[in-house]
């Protein structure tokens, strides 16, 4: 009984807090997306010619995100029947968005116009504990292209 | 020292070729942020104490592979990739890699 109750609590406390910071989160993600709009991440691999010299630097960006109990729960009943699993799918898409972020703001601060090669990798974190698989690590890379300045 | 993932530098050749450089770093977490990221699995959200671990661990896995590369007298890595892999529980291994070479 006290186990079934400390389990409703978990999943009512998860609920309210997970919706609200990925409500929050989604939010912050548009708004600085629409301010980085300018600054475009590609997946090219060899930089556009140009006779001037331009200068290139790595740039990387990462988050570690987690799910909430409640969407965790969800996750595993989803498990028994199978189908699309919406509330990973959310948690990886703002993990990306983020990292990308993250690293198009290192990018601008130094000055780049665009962000050449980008590449991602997604790694879980806490595997092979139980329960607990649930943060994932994302992590962004590229290299960020400055070009020479005039005059 | 210039470090890019693209295979070529824009505007300046590469004279000499130096071979592949590598640099990882293995890092656990210690329990303080242990207990804070159970806390974080229950209400979601980021990570921050392993978002910083992880990139402090990377920065690590970078400059060794910059060490490395400098040892053999390079003056750029290009191409570089990263990778991560969890050796145990509670532990990561970040790796970096690439290839180095003298630009002219």
């Amino acid at each position: 009984m006290v186990d079934l109750i400390v389990l409703l609590v978990l999943i009512t406390l998860g609920y309210l807090f997970g919706q609200w910071s990925e409500r929050n989160h989604y939010r912050s993600i548009i708004e600085r997306e629409q301010e980085l709009n300018a600054l475009p991440a590609i997946a090219i691999k060899f930089p556009p010619v140009s006779l001037s010299k331009p200068s290139t630097t790595l740039v990387m960006g990462s988050v570690v995100i987690s799910v909430d109990y409640f969407k965790r729960f969800v996750a595993g009943l989803r498990n028994l029947v199978g189908g699309r699993v919406t509330s990973y799918e959310t948690l990886l898409d703002r993990g990306r968005r983020e990292a990308i972020l993250r690293m198009k703001a290192e990018a601008a601060e130094i000055g780049a116009t665009m962000v050449l090669n980008i590449k991602l990798e997604t790694a879980s974190i806490s595997k092979g504990r139980k329960n607990a698989v649930g943060s994932i690590e994302v992590f962004a890379y590229g290299t960020a292209y400055i070009p020479a300045k005039k005059g | 020292m210039l470090i890019t993932n693209l295979e070529v530098v824009p505007g300046r050749r590469v004279i000499d070729h130096l071979g592949l450089v590598q640099g990882s770093s293995v890092r656990a977490k210690h329990v303080g942020r242990d207990i804070m990221a159970g806390l974080k699995n229950i209400f979601g959200g980021e990570l921050r104490g392993y978002t910083e671990l992880l990139q402090e661990s990377r920065e690590e896995a970078i400059q060794r592979m910059q060490e490395q590369a400098e040892a053999i007298g390079a003056n750029a890595v290009l191409n570089v990739r990263f990778s991560t892999s969890s050796v145990t529980q509670g532990a990561a291994e970040l790796f970096a890699y690439g290839t180095a070479v003298t630009l002219e």
